[in-house]
């Protein structure tokens, strides 16, 4: 008995923290602290505390919201600014639970050494894309352009610099700490830095397909909640005992909805379209371009099963918006992992949000713990069914190469486009 | 029964630590002295180095039985020359029969090195019993081994590949099907969450991603060094083991003012002798290896004989040239010219980071089997310990000369790139064929034909 008692104890769970006490629309989660301003606790005195947070939640969501469209409107040097803010505020609120959780506070060097450690990827990735996108700015600052050639040993001299000091900052009684303060510090730069990164690949490929999968990403969010709170009764996942199985299929077929009508909202317009360029004579960046075939209305046919239901034979739609039921499906099925994940990291090192930055909805990463599956997904269909390589980095690494394996390139690609019938055997340029 | 007790061990352990957070969120205890915070992550008191006990013996009876007139000191010395020799031989016997050995021996490496440090791992969090963490374990290593051998090897044997329906599609879905292997693999993960054991399978979760980052990464970047020429994997690795043993020998015998604290028996003599010994080593190997366009000429595959082979023109780094000496070395040799290749320039540079930055890796695998109190990381070779044992200096080697090499050597590949190109639409091929034309006339490389 005893030692059944010490092994409900095992995970840490107490019994007042334990979500699998409150029900689904029951109990309201106890504010750890109360961050909501002053305005609002006045505003909302006389609600009921479950109606109250209810309406700070929604007032604060739509104030994200707003946000996000003004961002949006600035243009995609905002963005990546934000993009960027938003993956420093997550390095640090995820360090800070590695802080509490091992009270390493007073580690030598460690806090120092962990930020070091967030600019060296920083600065590794930065450099990568920036030398793409900015090749020709790059190609003619003289300084820019030493750093871009030798770009992957500096940051890689960077990184050693900061491992060698890692090692002699080892100090003999914390030897333990340090090295999982170490591993905690490279699990989250995985998780946050490649991850931002990702999402500012799939900005410049075109803002629709960032825009896209975020919003599927909070719609399906909002809606799995709603139709949770309206019509949940049957648990999904142990982990979230406040997730449903009606909030989570009823969350699926709105995001789709959803997603179809905001491609097709998007896509009748350029600046969301078109891969984001840097125009070197205007020194900003530019969205303006003949749009791909994949915004470009077609008639498509109506399987047969749904022409009964619709009652339209055919259907004009953009291409692009078949690819957005594949992304609003990943959103709805697989994102949730990714919240669930956060979620069982929360119970196992026993917090109930990540920080207490947003009113109601906890810290930043306690939003964004959905999108990071869901920016590597975007990133990875992009690449393996969009587009293909981009032409001019190739040629740049053409550029670079000695001149008989670009002779052997050449007569390789001749040979394959005479094959292809694309190039006559005679013709010239 | 000892798993019960360890079960009651950790439980008491976690009912101790649990008690001091609870405590600590009352707000009192800032004050609290850390060496008593560290104790609840330890199973056993963590105050000064313990003197571990010392780990099995696995050395096999007939050497046992040959030393066993030899004392203590004397024997262990043994011990270690004779199994160094008789890793060196099998080294070169691999040597000897190919890259496609090669290649297998750095993958059965990076497997063994693997499992050694996720047992440690399930040791330390006592996680045996998890469920499916073992299965999880291994098919993340599948998965990123399968995403690396994907992205390199397939730009190797291009040929081979373009034959063969069924694996042109793999090929050009690579990244998607990867990626779906990876989230299969994480989704498993959140679905075996079980309400006990939340910490320990996200410490055992974390754990796994930085080994995968740290063993597989590398010895792929250790491959790829392998497939630009023999000797850009050779001369690296011979360097790393050179520093090893002469600092050894250097410190055995001259040593006496220790290095760092972290490793007791490093001295500054030893790491000085070994330094200079190492980068003459690696001078006068490369002299040697540079010869033979065996090791000099980049791994291709021939797809008409289905083997590796590696016949090329050498480039101009494995082509003598005069160098002049610097005045001040010219009154020490009395030379004024020397006859090298330009390779041995490069040499030095492998040799220096194997010898001042390589010990790091050193000094860091010290650290980690002091933080986990284990003496070796596991007893596959007697006198010397685990594979990482050998292998720890080794990892930041191989990324140091892949960096070297793609800063410094050579330029993008060349078949990655052609690869790439036949990908791209007709209209796209058809508007960079009509550039690299261009550029091509313009620098003479291509002598415009027959206009039409």
């Amino acid at each position: 008995l005893q030692e059944s008692e010490s092994e409900n104890k095992l995970d840490g769970e107490t019994a007042s923290d334990s979500e699998s006490k409150s029900d689904f629309g029951g109990l309201s989660p106890v504010p750890t602290s109360d961050d909501t301003p002053e305005v609002l606790n006045r505003a909302l005195s006389n609600l009921s505390s479950r109606w109250k947070n209810w309406w700070v939640r929604g007032i604060l969501t739509l104030a994200m919201i707003t946000f996000f469209f003004i961002i949006i409107y600035l243009g995609p040097m905002v963005l990546m600014t934000i993009v960027m803010c938003v993956q420093i505020k997550c390095f640090h609120e995820i360090i800070t639970i590695g802080y509490n959780v091992y009270h390493s506070y007073d580690l030598p060097w460690f806090r120092t050494l962990s930020w070091y450690f967030l600019l060296c990827v920083n600065y590794f990735f930065y450099g990568e894309t920036v030398t793409d996108y900015f090749f020709t700015l790059v190609q003619r600052e003289e300084p820019l352009r030493i750093l871009s050639k030798y770009h992957r040993f500096i940051s890689f001299a960077l990184y050693l610099t900061g491992f060698c000091m890692f090692v002699l900052s080892l100090v003999k009684k914390h030897y333990r700490l340090q090295f999982y303060m170490f591993g905690w510090t490279h699990v989250t730069l995985l998780i946050v830095v490649t991850q931002s990164h990702l999402i500012i690949h799939n900005l410049f490929e075109g803002m629709i397909w960032f825009i896209v999968p975020i919003s599927c990403v909070i719609c399906n969010d909002i809606m799995a909640y709603m139709f949770g709170f309206f019509f949940g009764r049957t648990p999904l996942i142990k982990l979230s005992p406040k997730k449903t199985w009606e909030g989570f299929i009823g969350g699926f077929f709105s995001t789709v909805l959803f997603g179809l009508l905001l491609s097709y909202v998007m896509s009748g317009y350029r600046c969301f379209t078109c891969p984001v360029e840097f125009n070197n004579d205007t020194n900003s960046f530019t969205v303006d371009c003949e749009p791909s075939e994949l915004f470009q209305l077609q008639e498509y046919n109506i399987p047969v099963v749904l022409q009964s239901v619709v009652g339209w034979k055919t259907v004009r739609m953009y291409p692009f918006q078949i690819h957005s039921i594949a992304l609003s499906t990943f959103a709805s099925l697989i994102g949730p992992f990714g919240g669930f994940f956060a979620s069982g990291f929360k119970r196992a090192f026993k917090i109930k949000d990540f920080a207490n930055t947003i009113p109601g909805h906890g810290g930043i990463m306690d939003r964004f713990d959905c999108q990071y599956l869901m920016a590597t997904f975007v990133n990875v269909y992009i690449a393996s069914f969009i587009r293909g390589p981009n032409p001019s980095k190739l040629i740049q690494q053409f550029l670079t190469l000695r001149p008989d394996q670009q002779l052997h390139i050449f007569n390789t690609l001749k040979a394959h486009l005479v094959d292809r019938g694309i190039l006559g055997s005679l013709e010239d340029a | 029964m000892s798993a019960r007790r360890r079960r009651r061990a950790a439980a008491e352990q976690e009912e101790e630590e649990e008690e001091e957070e609870e405590a600590a969120e009352a707000g009192s205890d800032k004050e609290v002295d850390l060496e008593e915070r560290l104790r609840e992550l330890d199973l056993r008191s963590d105050s000064d180095i313990p003197d571990v006990p010392p780990p099995t013996d696995s050395t096999p009876e007939i050497l046992k039985r040959a030393l066993s007139g030899l004392s203590a000191r004397w024997k262990n010395w043994w011990i270690r020359g004779i199994l160094s020799l008789a890793m060196i031989s099998g080294f070169f016997l691999i040597i000897y029969l190919g890259s496609f050995m090669l290649m297998l021996l750095v993958l059965s490496i990076q497997v063994k090195c693997y499992h050694e440090i996720i047992t440690i791992g399930y040791r330390v969090y006592h996680s045996y019993d998890l469920p499916w963490f073992r299965s999880l374990s291994w098919y993340f290593l599948l998965c990123v081994n399968y995403f690396f051998y994907g992205e390199t090897v397939a730009d190797y044997f291009a040929t081979f590949v373009q034959r063969r329906e069924q694996l042109q599609f793999l090929i050009r879905y690579h990244r998607f099907i990867s990626f779906a292997l990876y989230l299969t693999g994480f989704c498993m993960f959140v679905l075996s969450l079980v309400k006990k054991h939340y910490r320990l399978q996200f410490y055992m979760f974390a754990w796994t991603h930085v080994t995968l980052l740290i063993t597989v990464t590398q010895s792929h970047l250790v491959i790829q060094n392998l497939f630009e020429g023999m000797i850009w994997f050779l001369v690296p690795i011979s360097s790393v083991i050179c520093n090893d043993i002469t600092a050894y020998i250097f410190g055995f015998f001259f040593g006496r003012t220790p290095l760092i604290k972290l490793s007791p028996k490093k001295t500054w003599e030893g790491f000085i002798g070994g330094f200079f010994s190492t980068v003459v080593f690696g001078f006068i190997f490369s002299y040697f290896l540079a010869q033979h366009q065996y090791f000099v000429c980049p791994v291709e595959y021939n797809s008409e004989t289905n083997r590796f082979v590696t016949e090329c023109e050498p480039s101009e780094l494995f082509q003598m040239k005069m160098y002049s000496v610097p005045p001040l070395l010219q009154a020490v040799l009395g030379w004024e010219t020397v006859n090298m290749y330009p390779f041995q320039m490069h040499s030095f540079a492998l040799s220096t980071f194997a010898s001042l930055i390589g010990p790091f890796g050193g000094f860091f695998a010290s650290g980690f089997k002091r933080a986990f109190k284990i003496k070796d990381f596991a007893d596959t070779i007697p006198g010397h310990g685990g594979i990482m044992d050998r292998f720890d200096c080794q990892y930041l080697m191989a990324t140091f000369v892949h960096v070297y090499i793609t800063s410094f050597i050579r330029g993008p590949n060349p078949s990655k790139l052609l690869k790439q190109l036949l990908i791209l639409q007709p209209e796209q091929q058809l508007s960079v064929y009509k550039t690299l034309k261009s550029h091509l006339v313009e620098k003479g490389i291509l002598q415009p034909s027959l206009r039409g």
